[in-house]
């Protein structure tokens, strides 16, 4: 059985750990939270800098043509440091929508840039309130040009290219484009989330030029494929920011004293954490099957993708608010950084769908695998 | 990153694979056996070829297997069908206990009938007023001569009415704190004075007993460890909880409540079409997903010669609340069929049934579920201990109850 991460990865994770603690402290997550700015740049620069946004692209296009098993430890990383920056718009999303759909001359006009930061890339789904389905898309092509209003794009205020979901050009399926949104027709308005270390933007396309990416009427089929990979990645962002989450709670309970004693002695603490702990723990485990199925393209990548996603969630969920549960009052602060947690924590439980579509998913995946 | 079986340990699975092939029993073969009747045959067939009790060193019977090729043995093990064992708390607490405290002749004697079946072993640790709190157990033992003499009763003892020896840990001095006057034997479970009383289960079966002691005496030579150095001789015992690696998918699991699900109906259609049974199983299914894959994290551990990390202890805390949820479960989606426990008539024979009754003793029993997450909590996530208010004081003046 060689079911762990390699010495060289290993390696990996503690340099981007480290990496990250100095590059990206908590002071510099409330500063995104509580400031004007988008996105933390001076971090984004030097995370490009490491090659971490070309972790995956192959060479040809600049990239450095590593495996998943890699980036699953980034994400990790970055998800315990909360990190406010566009990597997983950029690399989870618009990276692997070019990947899996790209043409050679689509690839070869975004791929380098991506590589190499320059450009900001991200995934454009969500026009309204509910489960996205093909039938309930509005945005789509009029005379050749696309037109159509995405909500809470991620990062979509400072990205230069979009994937965009919309309807078939037939109107009864759904296609995939390529939008340049630094063009006259596209208009983005910023919008405040719950999480304001992740930028989100509405994006108006009033006839803007869009390419089509991948086969029309393949747009459904391909988003799927899309979000089976991101949630893996985004998983493995859960699950590191779920164990910083505990950690917290572990580190201020130890030191908390109430009735004579610290708060970690007693047992309804102590029952709380060690709940935790085991989610954690299954989480984890999972994003690791979701690493390998990520890593070798295996047919279980739905199901792997589902189960981490699902495990994931619901284990940041808890630990992020039982955090705050443990720092009593003082969680309850602004000034206090339990809240980082229970913002990321939401918002990486909606992103890409929520716990619900994904246990259906699931379950789906298991019909078809015939796997029990 | 896989799942692959290195060289040697891919030829040493090959091995078993073809050894179990060729030597489960068959139904011919057990005919006419009781179940401890055909438990020893198995063993006894193991134990002759080599396959028994792997990892003990084989002069007492054993193989000198590594930790991963116990694990692999298992594995290949299971995708049989075969003879449930009745050895567990010999092999895996008593003989441990032997090898780390008695003597050599003591090892030569017990050892290989352990690892045969040819002798079994129970575990008399639990008491009427020390469960949880194993260390304030009351049986009493008095040196007379060469002797000692023991007076009292354990309970919850399993298998204490087919078994030939007992590990027992008594109280050999009341006038110190709790954990210094403990003392630690093995006995004859023949001997004059060993009264076994069943105990009935909600379940139905009587698996574990009261076991009474009165003026039963021990030779001074089936003492394991000092006078007074019970606890620490009961802590090998105790930490030879074999961690359960992968297999699984026995019992009441996602597999059994998924097939379920497609054939029972809801609104005339199967009931794995609705949402919420979907989200449920989904959840459980996770579970036991994140179980296997934490198995082979461990199982990685072992094949690489190192100390797994603390992520197996896991098992038991979620294992046992999740098997009682998923038959109530079970029983919900049959609705009033699943009331129904006439293995004649229920559906899977009644195995739900039986397993919803069975469920509450595996969130109690070999650690609580609320022990398992303390322990999880102080010794993996290194949270303080509670307060202990019988801490230092005699165990005599401890307090045991109200008024």
């Amino acid at each position: 059985m060689n079911f762990e991460f390699s010495e060289e990865q290993n390696l990996l994770r503690e340099q981007a750990n480290g990496f990250l603690k100095d590059n990206c402290p908590p002071a510099a997550v409330r500063k995104i939270l509580e400031g004007k700015k988008s996105y933390d740049e001076a971090l984004w620069r030097k995370i490009a800098e490491m090659g971490w946004t070309a972790t995956t692209i192959p060479e040809e296009y600049g990239g450095l043509g590593l495996g998943y098993l890699e980036l699953c430890v980034i994400a990790e990383e970055l998800g315990r440091a909360v990190a406010p920056v566009p990597f997983s718009s950029s690399v989870y999303l618009a990276t692997e929508a070019l990947l899996l759909a790209g043409s050679p001359a689509q690839k070869e006009e975004w791929l380098p840039k991506l590589a190499t930061g320059e450009a900001i890339g991200t995934f454009a789904f969500a026009e309204g309130p509910g489960r996205p389905s093909a039938k309930s898309l509005k945005t789509g092509l009029s005379k050749g040009r696309l037109r159509g209003t995405k909500i809470a794009v991620p990062d979509g205020d400072v990205a230069h290219v979009a994937i965009v979901v919309a309807k078939s050009r037939a109107g009864d399926k759904a296609a995939w484009y390529l939008v340049d949104l630094t063009q006259r027709n596209v208009k983005r308005a910023p919008v405040s989330t719950l999480d304001p270390t992740r930028s989100h933007a509405s994006i108006t396309f009033r006839s803007a030029d869009a390419q089509p990416l991948g086969a029309d009427g393949e747009g459904w089929a391909l988003t799927q494929k899309l979000l089976d990979r991101a949630a893996i990645l985004f998983a493995w962002e859960q699950v590191g920011g779920a164990d910083a989450a505990l950690n917290q709670a572990k580190e201020y309970a130890l030191g908390r004293y109430a009735f004579g004693r610290p708060i970690a002695s007693y047992q309804a603490i102590k029952h709380k954490l060690a709940h935790a702990y085991i989610k954690n723990t299954l989480a984890r485990s999972n994003c690791y099957y979701g690493a390998w199925a990520l890593n070798t393209n295996a047919a279980e990548l739905p199901l792997a993708a589902a189960t981490a996603r699902v495990s994931a969630t619901q284990a940041y969920y808890f630990a992020s608010k039982e955090n705050i549960q443990t720092h009593g009052g003082m969680g309850f602060t602004w000034e206090f950084d339990c809240q980082f947690h229970y913002r990321r924590s939401k918002l990486l439980s909606v992103n890409i769908g929520s716990e619900g579509g994904w246990q259906d998913r699931l379950i789906s995946a298991v019909e078809h695998s015939n796997v029990a | 990153m896989d799942f692959n079986d290195s060289p040697a340990e891919a030829r040493f699975r090959e091995e078993a694979r073809a050894w179990l092939k060729a030597n489960v029993p068959t139904a011919a073969e057990l005919e006419g056996l009781d179940y401890i009747g055909k438990a020893k045959l198995w063993q006894k067939r193991k134990f002759d070829a080599g396959w028994a009790c792997l990892r003990w060193p084989k002069e007492f019977g054993g193989r000198g297997a590594s930790a991963i090729e116990q694990v692999i043995w298992g594995q290949e093990e299971s995708k049989f069908e075969t003879p449930q064992s009745v050895f567990q708390i010999g092999q895996g607490m008593a003989a441990p206990t032997l090898m780390a405290y008695a003597t050599e002749e003591q090892k030569k004697r017990f050892l290989p009938k352990l690892a045969s079946g040819e002798e079994i072993w129970c575990q008399l640790f639990s008491e009427p007023a020390g469960g949880s709190d194993l260390a304030a157990l009351r049986t009493r033992s008095e040196k007379r001569g060469d002797e000692w003499v023991i007076n009292g009763q354990k309970i919850w003892t399993s298998g204490a009415h087919y078994s030939d020896w007992g590990i027992l840990v008594t109280r050999s001095d009341p006038t110190v704190p709790k954990h210094k006057g403990l003392t630690y034997f093995f006995l004859n479970m023949k001997s004059p004075g060993v009264t076994v009383k069943p105990i009935k289960q909600i379940s139905g079966g009587a698996n574990f007993n009261e076991v009474y002691f009165t003026d039963v005496r021990i030779p001074d030579g089936q003492r394991l460890g000092a006078v007074g150095q019970g606890w620490q001789v009961s802590l090998t015992t105790l930490m030879n909880e074999r961690a359960s690696i992968g297999g699984g998918g026995m019992g009441v699991g996602f597999r059994v409540a998924y097939k379920l699900a497609q054939k029972v109906m809801i609104d005339d259609k199967p009931a794995i079409e609705d949402s919420a049974v979907r989200a449920r199983l989904a959840n459980w299914y996770v579970e036991e997903s994140g179980l296997k894959y934490t198995g082979y994290r461990t199982m990685t551990a072992l094949s690489r010669g190192q100390t797994p990390g603390p992520e197996n202890s896991i098992g038991k805390a979620v294992g046992a609340p999740k098997t009682q949820d998923m038959a109530s479960f079970c029983m919900d989606l049959l609705e009033m069929a699943g009331a129904i426990d006439d293995p004649e008539v229920a559906e899977a024979a009644g195995l739900l049934q039986m397993t919803y009754m069975a469920s509450p003793g595996g969130r109690i029993a070999g650690g609580t579920d609320e022990i398992m997450l303390n322990i999880l909590a102080e010794r993996v996530l290194g949270l303080p201990q509670d307060v202990r208010v019988d801490k230092g004081i005699p165990f005599s003046e401890v307090p045991t109850g109200r008024g």
